[in-house]
């Protein structure tokens, strides 16, 4: 344009001159230039529509103007980048936990070809374990495999304990077969993996570090290797250090830490231990999941008729990253879908404020008409305004999205598999700029497609402000508002539904009183070796438990309730039961003091004493679930067992109320109660204080009284029973949490645009207004006018939101606990929550209205 | 204003255009314009006004190249220049020309 201004001047100059040689005067001559020149023909406006392409100048031009515009609607541009960040904050965080727990494959060497197997896909830890002898046949006889492996499943938790250097500490350590890493395909990141000799029965002792050990307490030297550790006051050699990739806990066992690895023999003298072990598999090269399935099935069936001396083994295959993340398969998608739900509506919004803003700009986009913008070039300028504010939210979002992975890989205390692998990776980064770019065009596109009509139509027709907004355009914002409505609904429905089962779970009479129970770990040390050391230690340790002030009860278990899980068969005396056929129950080894301790009730009978010793009849107690299992409509008191833990005849003196103690999700089942005097097959030992003492305050008292007898009783093992209940709900409580703040936001944004959509037809519609109040409507009739339209539009979206809540609610059945799908009351809070919200949107936009004075407003023109 | 019968007919502009250009080299609008109406024996007259967005189009599409320079009388002016392209659409153009000229001969020697 400015060449062509030049140009002109130039030629009209020249013009002028050459008339003036002619004779013409200066005046003349410039008159009879211009009037040859002929008037200004407009700047072919075919450039853009000959190139639909944007060209890089043009879109580097429509970025610094919508700069500039966005810079005068400050307000505006904050709001809006806010919005589009959270969403794309949210949308990214809860991507990367699905990539994660999903998507990524598992930090394996060609995981897709490992299985998980167990022995049986229900029931405790010991349905799904399987005998060593079992797993050594199958090793031998596979052909579908390439390698089993596995790892001994009644690790304990704090079960090491390391002296030497330093202040005695608790580790965890899982004990694991020669191949274990092999299978896996993980190999150390300094020394080798367990040899043969290792993993001899009574071989010598060797251990693997973790590497958060290794960086915690040996400051990330690799002179550690090779060098003595003790561990149980027995000296291990350090063969080698894992790589910081290998997190053990995060893919078997989630919530927990592991610190060591230590080699497991497979030999006839752990195979009498029954079934312990967890087993993973590598398929040839090839093998469907499937074949391998029907191979070990048969396997297993062959080695069960066969080997009458050994466990059943049922033998189940599938793909590890399904053991791992099957899980929580349900929850993700929920997430990914109401987050989805939630990115919507952001749009859905972001649409309308643009909608809102473009109305505004009527007057701007005809003047831009005129003077010869097309309409490509209008659209792509709109476009650009979204992309720009997309951008913008990307860089709030993925702050956020950073905070949020991290946050989420922190949460130690949640037991989701993978969690802490959940990190804003480059795909991550790439998915939140992809998305930010489909948010901006999409929010973008419909002010896009409508500013050219605008521009030049609508200016003509109903740009002043006494005109009611064009049919179309309003009803085009209407359906946002509505669509944002029926997501937000959908979402309070899910949400609501969860909140309902999280608090129903959460009311679950658990049959103990976890808030005043504490534990810490009192396991013997290697000194006391004989059975009377050992009960003398026991006997030491609880009385000197029950003289700590505050203190109302202690006792001593094996097995803390959400803990281990170990079954043995019980069979009651005089009964007969075919092979595989006797009942099992969850077996608890106990010291006297135990019931009152934990809370849990004993409705018949005695609680264990201290006379009930090696030398006294061999003696137990059971649950009520047991009891009616064993002898139902008979007294079980007195009745008798045979054949448990080494006892011929054991004698029932007690029946204790049932407990959950493997989630409060789930019925307890068989549990058989025995005392620690008469039962030595315990490999851990913790002691349980009953008090009103905070637990805080108490570990400091618990830990001085208890030094003298328990020297190597670590401070920062004590925790509360509670702690245990809420890891395992935790993640209950983690998906309740996402999905409950998803919902609010969501509320939070559909109120809003319902707000903006009612407060804005009310501005435009000022002088409408003014004259029906001057025609005699009173304030009221104004004000129920425009709640009637917000109610109308809120009413719509509920209709179709609880249609949609009612699909949601079906698929998610499965999450549900003790609430049905179609919850009443969760619907009816729903709808009358969002009528609620809606009714304060419109409200606040109907009160301002009804305040119009109509001279103003008709003397506003 | 009614038009003066010896307007250029639309679409010829570019050919005369593209043949001054190709006959004398380098030359600014204000010499285009002069040298078709003087060329022409004043027979055709442009309305100068119209002649530059011809040359703007002209040059995006790639036909003449345009660069400022300094006149004779050192005064900064545009000067154009025909392209490779801009030799090939003058052949087209001439020719096209050359069919309508022929065409609308017949039809006046029937008349």
């Amino acid at each position: 344009v400015k060449d062509l201004d030049r140009e002109r001047q130039f030629h009209l100059d020249e013009r002028a001159a050459e008339l003036e040689a002619a004779g013409y005067s200066p005046e003349a001559a410039r008159a009879e230039a211009a009037r040859r020149f002929g008037t200004p023909a407009p700047i072919p406006p075919r450039g853009p529509e000959r190139r639909p392409t944007m060209s890089l100048d043009q879109f580097v031009q429509d970025v610094r103007f919508t700069l500039r515009s966005l810079r005068r609607n400050a307000a505006f541009a904050v709001f809006a980048t806010l919005i589009a960040g959270l969403g794309i904050g949210a949308t990214t965080t809860v991507f990367s936990v699905v990539n994660a727990l999903i998507l990524r494959p598992l930090p394996f060497a060609e995981p897709d070809r490992l299985v998980w197997m167990p022995n049986r896909d229900t029931g405790g830890l010991s349905a799904q374990t399987t005998q060593v002898a079992h797993m050594l046949d199958l090793r031998a006889r596979t052909q579908t495999m390439s390698a089993v492996g596995g790892y001994f499943a009644f690790y304990g938790v704090g079960d090491q304990v390391l002296t030497g250097s330093g202040d005695a500490e608790r580790l965890s350590g899982v004990p694991v077969t020669d191949n274990f890493f092999d299978v896996l395909g993980v190999r150390p990141a300094y020394g080798r993996t367990f040899n043969a000799d290792e993993t001899r029965w009574q071989g010598p002792r060797a251990v693997l570090l973790s590497d958060a050990l290794w960086r915690r307490r040996f400051a990330a030297d690799p002179g550690i290797l090779n060098r003595t550790l003790t561990l149980n006051d027995e000296p291990h050699v350090v063969v080698g250090i894992m790589p910081a990739e290998f997190d053990f806990a995060t893919v078997f066992a989630p919530g927990n830490r592991f610190d060591l690895f230590l080699p497991f023999p497979l030999v006839p003298e752990t195979s009498r231990w029954g079934n312990t072990m967890s087993m993973v598999g590598r398929l040839k090269p090839g093998v469907p999941v499937g074949a391998a399935q029907a191979e070990v099935r048969a396997i297993a069936d062959e080695l069960t008729r066969t080997h009458t001396d050994r466990n059943s083994f049922v033998g189940v295959v599938k793909p590890l990253a399904d053991q791992v993340g099957g899980r929580m398969r349900t929850a993700v998608w929920v997430l990914t879908g109401a987050v989805a739900a939630v990115m919507l509506i952001v749009c859905a919004n972001l649409s309308n404020l643009l909608l809102a803003r473009t109305a505004s700009r009527q007057r701007e986009m005809a003047i831009r008409m005129a003077m010869g913008a097309g309409r490509q070039r209008l659209v792509a300028q709109m476009l650009t305004e979204g992309i720009v504010l997309a951008g913008g939210g990307a860089v709030v979002g993925i702050g956020l999205a950073y905070l949020g992975t991290l946050g989420l890989a922190q949460q130690n205390a949640v037991s989701i598999a993978m969690l802490s692998s959940v990190r804003l990776d480059p795909t991550a980064l790439g998915f939140a700029l992809g998305l930010a770019m489909l948010t901006g065009i999409l929010f973008g596109l419909a002010p896009a497609l409508q500013a050219p009509a605008l521009a030049l139509h609508n200016t003509l027709k109903d740009s002043s402000r006494g005109a009611t907004e064009g049919r179309e355009r309003r009803w085009l914002r209407s359906t946002l508002v509505v669509a944002e409505i029926t997501f937000a609904c959908v979402l309070l429905v899910g949400a609501g539904l969860l909140i309902r089962s999280f608090m129903r779970v959460l009311d679950v009479s658990i049959g103990f009183d976890a808030a005043r129970a504490s534990t810490i770990r009192v396991d013997p040390d290697a000194r006391i070796a004989t059975p009377e050391q050992t009960d003398a230690y026991y006997n030491d340790v609880l009385t000197a438990a029950r003289a700590i002030p505050g203190v109302q009860a202690a006792g001593i278990t094996d097995a803390l309730p959400f803990g281990r899980n170990r079954t043995w068969g019980v069979r009651a005396q005089g009964q007969t039961y075919e092979r595989g056929q006797a009942p099992s129950a969850y077996i608890k080894v106990v010291s006297d003091g135990f019931f009152g301790a934990m809370g849990i009730p004993l409705v018949a009978g005695r609680d264990f004493s201290r006379l009930d010793a090696s030398t006294t009849e061999p003696v137990a107690i059971v649950n009520q679930t047991l009891a009616q299992r064993l002898w139902p409509d008979q007294t079980p008191i007195g009745q008798a067992m045979v054949n448990l833990c080494g006892q011929k005849v054991t004698r029932v003196i007690g029946v204790a109320g049932d407990m959950r103690h493997l989630t409060p999700e789930q019925p307890s089942g068989n549990e058989l109660y025995l005392p620690m005097r008469q039962c030595r097959q315990v490999s851990s030992a913790d002691l349980v204080l009953r008090s009103d003492v905070p637990s805080a305050q108490l570990a400091a008292t618990v830990r001085v009284a208890l030094r003298p007898i328990v020297p190597t009783i670590a401070g920062n093992e004590f925790r509360g029973v509670q702690q245990l209940l809420d890891r395992s709900v935790s993640p209950r409580r983690f998906l309740v949490w996402l999905l409950g703040g998803f919902a609010a936001f969501a509320l939070l944004l559909a109120s809003f645009g319902t707000y903006a959509l009612i407060s804005y037809s009310v501005n435009q519609r000022t002088r409408e207004i003014g004259i029906r109040m001057a025609l005699g409507a009173s304030a009221r009739d104004v004000q129920l006018g425009i709640l009637r339209q917000t109610l109308i539009l809120a009413a719509i979206g509920l209709a179709l939101g609880t249609a949609g809540g009612w699909a949601l609610a079906r698929g998610i059945r499965g999450l549900l606990f003790d609430v049905t799908p179609g919850d009443p009351g969760t619907f009816v809070a729903m709808a009358a929550v969002l009528m609620a919200v809606a009714a304060i949107a419109g409200y606040l936009p109907a009160r301002r209205a009804s305040r119009t004075d109509p001279l103003s407003a008709l003397r506003a023109e | 204003m009614p038009r003066q019968k010896n307007d250029i007919l639309q679409g010829t502009l570019a050919l005369l255009v593209l043949r001054t250009l190709a006959d004398e080299g380098r030359l600014h609008g204000y010499a285009i314009t002069s040298h078709i109406q003087r060329a022409s024996a004043d027979l055709l007259r442009v309305e100068e006004g119209s002649v530059y967005p011809a040359l703007h189009r002209m040059t995006e599409d790639g036909w003449l190249r345009a660069e400022w320079g300094v006149t004779e009388r050192s005064r900064e002016a545009r000067f154009y220049t025909i392209t490779a392209a801009g030799r090939k659409q003058l052949i087209e153009e001439e020719a096209s020309w050359a069919r309508l000229r022929a065409g609308v001969q017949r039809v006046l020697r029937r008349a």
